[in-house]
């Protein structure tokens, strides 16, 4: 007999699950998540799946996974490599072995090594038993999970298939013993679930305690892991995604702004969840419209602008593309309008369930004519809220189109969020034009704001007419070269006179010195953790990441002049750092990764401290 | 929605201030003196009147009417009207569009307005040519067709809008011309009365690029005989001398002498019928083009059922409280 298994108290832990696209790692990840989130830990996740829903069964193009970093101090990323990796056949240990940090936990089902999964996987013989570094570079642990679970669901009567579909529970159980994670959650999900399917419930609760107590009995593992509790704010806590949070933040920002919101949008990767989350809160008053195509899904939200809703579209780079001239015109017609993008890998279809921050020239630019939009960024999952609310401010409060900019990345994965309290969150203030004071002119502007009266269609003596051609202030087409040159103009003066809405910008680290690194968007997390870590050894890198891309801060211009060195990393290949050059006249140095991931922390350190 | 008590309006309430900009000559005056009229007489308020167009010479027609009016791009008015329909329902919407801007960019828009049953009335302005960028064919010119961009005649089949509109379900389907202002006012308050998408094809004539287009069809000197004026529940009867009638034979609609049938072997007019409603939409060559209503059943508007269905949620779960969103399933405390 073994000696008595010895708990290892450890900081964090990053772990892995990966398996077929079938095999409901997703799920597997959002248990354990969700389990170690309510213990008491900080979280982050980060989901990985291939654009095929079902790419034939066992190959490596059908590989998901779903990676976690759960901690007892404050996490903003959700780990570079794991710490431990469970891996539910050949073809996800192909493709994800490669990432487990040197001396992990390897933990495959050995059932699915077998000739035909080896053959689908592309391997000519067995990893496992070919490489003898294997059991040198990581704790590996073959359990025959497909068979432990047949074997513990013999007397439940469901068909072998049906079975054979626990097996995922099976793992998570594993998983949690092996961090000392309470099972109660997830035995309460699976009966919320499979309400009235008594077997289904019966299956998956004897899978994950079968997978729980194969630890404790086996006697296989050296040692199990215990993370102690994060030290947090008290409050109300929850786990959310990126998408999630920003369907929240839009419904907040209609009801601070006492409208009606119209969401209307067409199905595409990784922008629908937010559909299938709005749409199932239509008690706010929420309509949403899933339109029949891209275009036709901006110009009913543009429609229901006009007639006094807040109109939001969403959509990722393609569709994006093909909502640009309705850009224009919202625009030019001066309407609230809220534009997502939920970037993902370009040009053309790209990687559509990849993450990349490539859209923003597009949103900045991507408009025929003088376009000026603001555009903004989320900068994290729990982000994506405020940031949807500050879209909608910004949007009514100017009427005009705006640009949020989510990322893939950011929109699949979760992490803590703490909750805050609606009464907390200020109004924004609208109000409608509904009374002929002498003659009414459309494109009058508020003497501060630059924005125009917004007039819902319904309004006695108020009708006039709307048109994407260049107009006077009367809204009477005109083509005088005086006048179009004094609208785009006006129609600038707007967008830049958002920026004094702006919070003053915060610096993490000294306001000068010799290295600014410059973020926006998604990398936040990444990005912060790295300058922090550099931090700790020298106080000569500073970091400005940014909410507001156009009109960019006023404050930012003599923030930069404080520095060196400017450095701008990006998930893509220099756009930031176009704009910053051109505005700033600096010399800023760009830091560039395209891989359809996101930056990992050591490697931004590495990078980052090449230029100290 | 509530019936609002009829207003008094003339005609020249409906004129914006704006310098009409059509050529002279043009069919879209009289479209407009029709709409307008049409307005006037079923005396719904004015400020509900929104009407929505693309681009296109038709599309111009926003800007010369005294309602709200939104001049959106091209192809694109089914969406805009989408939103401010489903915005706010108790807003009479017309989309105004040609046939290159309904048919050929916006094709796709509007076959999904018609399924929808968006509660709407779409008014084609087909005149079978591009008016605005100065002559090119369209998508209801015919084969052959010789223009700018065809000079050695169009090799593209045309588009039969009626059809289109019957194939994805439109609820009201009618058609009228430009040169009788009294068809066209009549077609334009059913359209307007009907709930529902009500799209009315209106033969207009570009007097510039495609002078005549309808000529062998609607010109006084053939128009009895090369037309069908329909009427719900009546015999499809026409000619000069009301001498001819149509006739069933199978599936096969054929013209007979009204003095070789029964009456009971006339066909009868029946807008509900889907059936019937596609054959008539077929009518061509050596049948006459029928005019009128020519489909009308009622089925549940889109706006209505968007909205319809905020409030049954809204009942069932009471209005949404933000903090109970935040909190979701699997919230906790830390204390």
């Amino acid at each position: 007999m073994n000696a008595p298994i010895e708990t290892i108290s450890i900081d964090n832990a990053v772990i892995r699950f990966c398996g077929d696209s079938g095999d409901g790692m997703q799920l597997t990840g959002n248990q354990f998540t969700d389990t170690s989130a309510i213990a008491g830990n900080d979280i982050s996740t980060f989901p990985d799946f291939p654009a095929e829903i079902r790419a034939p069964a066992g190959t490596t193009s059908g590989v998901s996974g779903f990676q976690v970093n759960f901690s007892s101090n404050a996490v903003e990323t959700p780990g570079d490599q794991p710490d431990a990796l469970v891996a539910m056949n050949a073809a996800a240990y192909k493709i994800n072995i490669e990432d487990l940090k040197k001396g992990g936990v390897l933990i495959v089902n050995s059932d699915s090594f077998g000739k035909i999964d080896l053959r689908k996987a592309g391997y000519e013989s067995n990893p496992l038993e070919d490489n003898i570094a294997l059991n040198e570079e990581y704790e590996v642990y073959e359990v025959p999970m497909t068979s432990l679970v047949q074997e513990a669901l013999k007397d439940v009567e469901l068909k072998p298939a049906n079975k054979k579909r626990c097996k995922n529970f099976f793992a998570l159980g594993l998983m949690y013993w092996v961090y000392d994670r309470p099972l109660s959650h997830s035995e309460d999900w699976v009966k919320n679930k499979f309400k009235g399917k008594d077997l289904l419930i019966e299956a998956n609760t004897k899978a994950l305690h079968a997978g729980y107590n194969y630890g404790e009995t086996c006697e296989i593992f050296n040692s199990r892991f215990n993370i102690e509790k994060t030290e947090m704010e008290k409050g109300l806590y929850r786990q959310v995604t990126g998408n999630t949070a920003l369907a929240y933040g839009l419904i907040t920002g209609a009801q601070k702004a006492n409208l009606d919101l119209l969401y209307a949008t067409y199905p595409i990767t990784p922008a629908s969840d937010i559909l299938h989350e709005l749409a199932a809160h239509k008690n706010f008053g929420v309509k949403t419209v899933q339109a029949e195509d891209e275009i036709a899904s901006i110009g009913i939200a543009l429609g229901a602008s006009y007639a006094g809703s807040l109109g939001v579209t969403a959509s990722s780079g393609p569709g994006i593309c093909l909502k640009t001239e309705f850009m224009g015109l919202a625009l030019i017609t001066e309407l609230p309008l809220v534009i997502v993008d939920v970037q993902r890998g370009g040009p053309s279809t790209g990687l559509p369930t990849k993450t990349e921050q490539s859209d923003l020239l597009l949103a900045l630019y991507g408009r025929n004519g003088e376009g000026p939009v603001p555009v903004i960024a989320a900068k994290s999952p729990v982000d994506c809220f405020e940031a949807a609310y500050e879209a909608s401010r910004i949007a009514l409060e100017f009427m005009t189109p705006v640009i949020l900019l989510s990322d893939g990345y950011i929109a699949n994965s979760s992490d803590l969020w703490k909750i805050p309290n609606a009464e907390d969150i200020a109004d924004i203030p609208v109000k409608f034009k509904t009374e002929l004071d002498g003659q009414y002119l459309p494109y009058k502007r508020d003497a501060e704001k630059l924005s125009r009266e917004w007039v819902k269609p319904g309004t006695p003596d108020l009708q006039h007419l709307l048109t994407g051609l260049e107009k006077d202030e009367a809204g009477n087409i005109c083509y005088d070269a005086k006048n179009h040159s004094d609208m785009c103009k006006a129609r600038q003066a707007k967008v830049d006179a958002v920026a004094k809405t702006y919070p003053k910008t915060e610096i993490y680290g000294k306001g000068s010195g010799k290295v600014l690194v410059i973020g926006w968007g998604g990398t936040f997390g990444n990005l912060h953790t790295a300058v922090t870590e550099i931090q700790k050894e020298t106080d000569d890198i500073s970091y400005v990441h940014l909410r507001y891309i156009n009109p960019l801060p006023n404050d930012l211009g003599d923030i930069i002049s404080q520095f060196d060195e400017i450095v701008v990393p990006e998930l893509n290949l220099g756009q930031l750092v176009k704009v910053i050059r051109d505005k700033y006249v600096v010399d800023a140095k760009s830091i560039n990764k395209i891989e359809g991931k996101p930056f990992k922390v050591a490697e931004m350190i590495e990078q980052l401290k090449s230029f100290l | 929605m509530t019936e609002l008590p009829k207003r008094d309006y003339k005609k020249s309430d409906f004129n914006s201030s704006r310098d009409v900009k059509w050529c002279p000559g043009c069919g879209d005056y009289a479209i407009l003196a029709a709409v307008q009229k049409a307005m006037a007489e079923l005396g719904r308020p004015k400020e509900n009147q929104v009407v929505v167009s693309g681009i296109g010479c038709s599309s111009r027609f926003p800007a010369y009417m005294d309602t709200f009016g939104f001049h959106s791009l091209h192809g694109r008015a089914p969406t805009v009207a989408t939103g401010v329909k489903v915005a706010n329902p108790d807003l009479d919407v017309w989309i105004v569009t040609g046939d290159g801007d309904g048919f050929s960019i916006g094709g796709n828009h509007i076959m999904h307005a018609f399924r929808r049953n968006l509660d709407c009335v779409i008014l084609l302005f087909n005149n079978r040519i591009y008016g605005l960028t100065k002559g090119q064919y369209s998508p209801t010119s015919e084969t052959e067709k010789v223009t700018k961009s065809s000079p050695y005649g169009s090799i593209d089949a045309p588009i039969n809008p009626l059809q289109v509109a019957i194939a994805s379900n439109a609820s009201f389907v009618a058609r009228t011309y430009d040169i009788n202002p009294k068809h066209m006012v009549e077609t334009f308050k059913a359209a307007r009365l009907h709930k529902g998408v009500s799209f009315v094809e209106i033969f207009q004539n570009c007097v510039i690029f495609n002078d005549g287009a309808f000529d062998d069809v609607i010109d006084r000197k053939v128009r009895a005989d090369s037309t069908l004026e329909l009427q719900a529940g009546e015999p499809m009867i026409f000619g000069a001398e009301k001498e001819k009638c149509i006739v069933l034979d199978g599936f096969n609609p054929i013209v007979k002498n009204l003095s070789d049938v029964s009456e009971d072997q006339i066909a009868k007019h029946d807008p509900e019928n889907v059936h019937a409603s596609q054959l008539l939409a077929h009518f061509a060559n050596e049948l006459p083009t029928p005019m009128g209503v020519i489909r009308k059943v009622d089925r549940p508007t889109y706006d209505g059922a968007v909205n319809a269905q905020v409030d049954e949620v809204v009942n069932k779960k009471g209005k949404g409280s933000l903090n109970e969103l935040f909190r979701g399933k699997a919230a906790w405390t830390v204390d």
